[in-house]
């Protein structure tokens, strides 16, 4: 039997930014298949030349709206790197906090409103309020306390005001504390529901594997995100300073964001990647749930990027409460019932070059910054995880679409479609560093 | 019939529509009144029949202004949404430094090859009905001016200082605290919401429409500074308004 595609998805949708998929099937052969990245980029790493330290994290944090937090905190702790700032104990939980608010309102946004019109048959979350008003009630209500804990922790729920170098500008009293954890604690049952209606769709995510190398932050104290070593599924790891021997770029003519490489063709971060790496260190209630889906390491399986992300939903909200727990009963925890500014950085030179490496949402973020004697950016890079996942999105697809070749045109299309958002990409951040070149 | 409404993103964080999402059950209630034809980053659905769209972004390069000129004829009310489409947002930065130079730092020798120009608000290219300030957007003005839009009514767009609201909410004054602030010479309507947090005013909202006289007078007066001054001194967001006034 003859078969005969010609697939041309121009920006795919429901995902970050601008994306096509290409594939020509003549004849039964595989003509064509390409990931295209055509965003344009913002010149994010030209535009913080020039610019003072104490402003840096105030611009890169608005490289992207869903990973805000993660951008300004690998940005402190670049530039706190470089200048020798230290954060308090009781900063860094509060940080680790804000992280978690982050990745539980990525990844409920990405699961409830991005993947489950896949599962469900349906092209957005809109028809579903109609069809299944309780489901969608629980996933608005998830995303909503997420978002209720980024304005608590960092004053708003996108692009963060309160944090600066050095710490906090204001912290949260222990009472809005308290409130946060009790709307946490309440929102166990909804996790769980959740959990089990990915699980009885869970069968319609493709079973699909190919090899692949896994890369991660990771930490001998915990779950890694707001700080650790990298570390690989497939070679020993290295400290974050050592990060360009992981992120080898190179160059492919269909996109305008580079690719990554580093022990093989292409490799993996996100959810899946520190779930395979670090899956040891994962809350009890996170692994029970890794254990309903069948997720163990190391799963190869692209498309379970989703249920890792499921999974982190329940470990960031078992650490969190944790973290409350712990900055309750510090004593020394802020004036009792009061806001108050907490740190006043002053600028010391020590180095002139820092590195902040974070775990955010889609994966290992870089920022890597040069300053002069005066504070002055004068060098910025940064690698975005998305950036690092594309190679691997286009070594996915020419592995799967010879699978899948004497299926139906649209039924190629919606699962190629499902494989891209499995790594929920976030293009427009992915193209806004990179230094982009040419094949003659 | 319900108004038909589409989303479109040009250079920007996506962080306004963000916002659009962010606002929870009141999003599901908005949808109650509207039909949502195009928001590309939450539904595969797209038509190019709509009454209202609401654009996120800059435009950066010539080829964008073809795809703006398109939104504007086919919709009766083009919504700038945030700053990257109301003042050019960050984007704008590249434009205080040589726009070769710019080029080179990221394309190399190369660059040539790239179109970008100097990055700059929808309304530079077309023209806007509605601007919704911010950086991100305030979710309770975005609900506010849509109302006001679905029910025929201009929407109120303050054209006051942030030091306005920012005295209203008994803030010590930044300058007070060694710092500098442009809230003295951006539009309000956030509430004063990053000095409230006990960050500055960046700026993101814009200058009012007449710094040079309706300035929070008061405040520089107090601190010897004279609205130029501010402007100048401290210009994260305000790189297309200097752009378009030097040339």
């Amino acid at each position: 039997m003859h078969q005969n595609h010609d697939i041309n998805i121009h920006y795919i949708t429901r995902v970050e930014g601008h994306g096509n998929i290409v594939v020509n099937v003549k004849d039964g052969r595989l003509e064509k298949c390409e990931w295209q990245v055509p965003e344009a980029p913002r010149f994010f790493e030209a535009m913080v030349v020039g610019q003072k330290w104490d402003v840096l994290h105030h611009i890169t944090s608005r490289i992207c709206g869903i990973c805000s937090i993660g951008h300004t905190l690998a940005s402190l702790k670049a530039t706190e790197a470089t200048f020798g700032i230290n954060v308090s104990e009781r900063d860094i939980k509060l940080r680790k906090l804000a992280l978690h608010a982050e990745n539980l309102q990525s990844h409920i946004l990405h699961l409830g409103y991005l993947v489950l019109p896949d599962l469900m048959g349906v092209g957005s979350v809109i028809p579903l309020a109609e069809t299944n008003p309780a489901e969608v009630k629980i996933v608005v209500g998830l995303h909503k306390l997420a978002n209720q804990m980024s304005d608590l922790v960092c004053g708003r729920t996108t692009h963060p005001q309160r944090l600066i170098p050095g710490g906090f500008t204001k912290i949260p009293a222990k009472d809005e504390l308290k409130k946060l954890r009790d709307a946490l604690v309440g929102a166990w049952n909804d996790i769980e529901t959740v959990a089990k209606l990915i699980h009885t769709l869970s069968g319609k995510l493709p079973n699909f594997t190919r090899e692949t190398e896994f890369i991660a932050l990771t930490s001998k104290d915990e779950y890694a995100l707001y700080d650790g070593e990298i570390g690989s599924t497939d070679t020993k790891g290295a400290k974050v300073s050592q990060y360009l021997e992981y992120t080898n770029e190179y160059i492919v003519p269909q996109s305008t964001a580079k690719y990554a490489k580093h022990a093989r063709e292409s490799f993996m971060v996100g959810a899946l990647a520190r779930v395979n790496k670090n899956y040891s260190q994962l809350h009890k209630k996170a692994k029970d749930v890794a254990t309903l889906f069948d997720l163990a390491p190391v799963c190869h399986n692209p498309y379970m990027n989703n249920i890792a992300q499921l999974v982190e939903i329940v470990h960031s909200w078992e650490d969190s409460i944790g973290l409350i727990d712990e900055l309750l009963a510090d004593n020394l925890y802020g004036a009792e019932g009061l806001n108050v500014i907490t740190n006043t950085p002053t600028h010391q030179h020590t180095n002139t070059r820092g590195i902040g490496a974070v775990e955010v949402p889609r994966g290992i973020l870089y920022h890597d910054y040069t300053y002069d004697e005066n504070g002055f950016c004068t060098k910025a890079n940064c690698i975005i995880p998305t950036n690092q996942n594309h190679a691997n999105i286009q070594l996915d697809m020419e592995a799967l679409v010879p699978q899948i070749m004497h299926k139906k045109t649209d039924e190629i299309e919606l699962t190629l479609e499902m494989l891209v958002r499995a790594y929920d990409p976030c293009i427009s951040c992915s193209t806004h560093f990179l230094k982009i070149e040419f094949k003659e | 019939m319900k108004p038909k409404v589409a989303f479109f993103d040009f250079a920007s964080c996506e962080g306004d529509q963000l916002q659009v999402v962010n606002l929870e059950e009141q999003l599901l209630e908005l949808l109650g009144h509207i039909e949502l034809v195009s928001f590309r980053e939450g539904m595969k659905e797209h038509s190019d029949n709509y009454d209202i769209a609401f654009i996120e972004g800059s435009c950066t390069r010539p080829q964008d202004e073809e795809r703006l000129k398109k939104i504007r004829a086919n919709a009766k009310l083009v919504v700038a949404l945030g700053s990257c489409a109301t003042i050019g947002g960050i984007n704008c930065l590249k434009n205080h430094r040589d726009a070769i130079t710019v080029r080179k730092e990221v394309y190399g020798d190369k660059y040539e090859l790239f179109d970008t120009y100097p990055a700059r608000p929808i309304d530079a290219v077309i023209k806007t009905d509605c601007k919704i300030h911010g950086c991100p957007i305030n979710r309770t003005e975005f609900v506010n001016i849509v109302k006001a839009l679905l029910m025929g009514q201009k929407p109120f767009i303050p054209d006051y200082p942030i030091c306005v609201e920012c005295k209203m909410n008994g803030n010590v004054c930044v300058f007070e605290k060694g710092m500098t602030c442009v809230g003295p010479v951006t539009r309000a309507g956030c509430n004063s919401c990053c000095v409230n947090e006990g960050a500055i005013c960046w700026g993101c909202r814009g200058l009012i429409d007449n710094p040079n006289t309706d300035a929070h007078k008061e405040v520089l007066e107090k601190y010897g500074l004279t609205a130029n001054e501010v402007i100048n001194k401290f210009k994260l967001y305000f790189g297309w308004e200097n752009y378009a006034s030097k040339s």
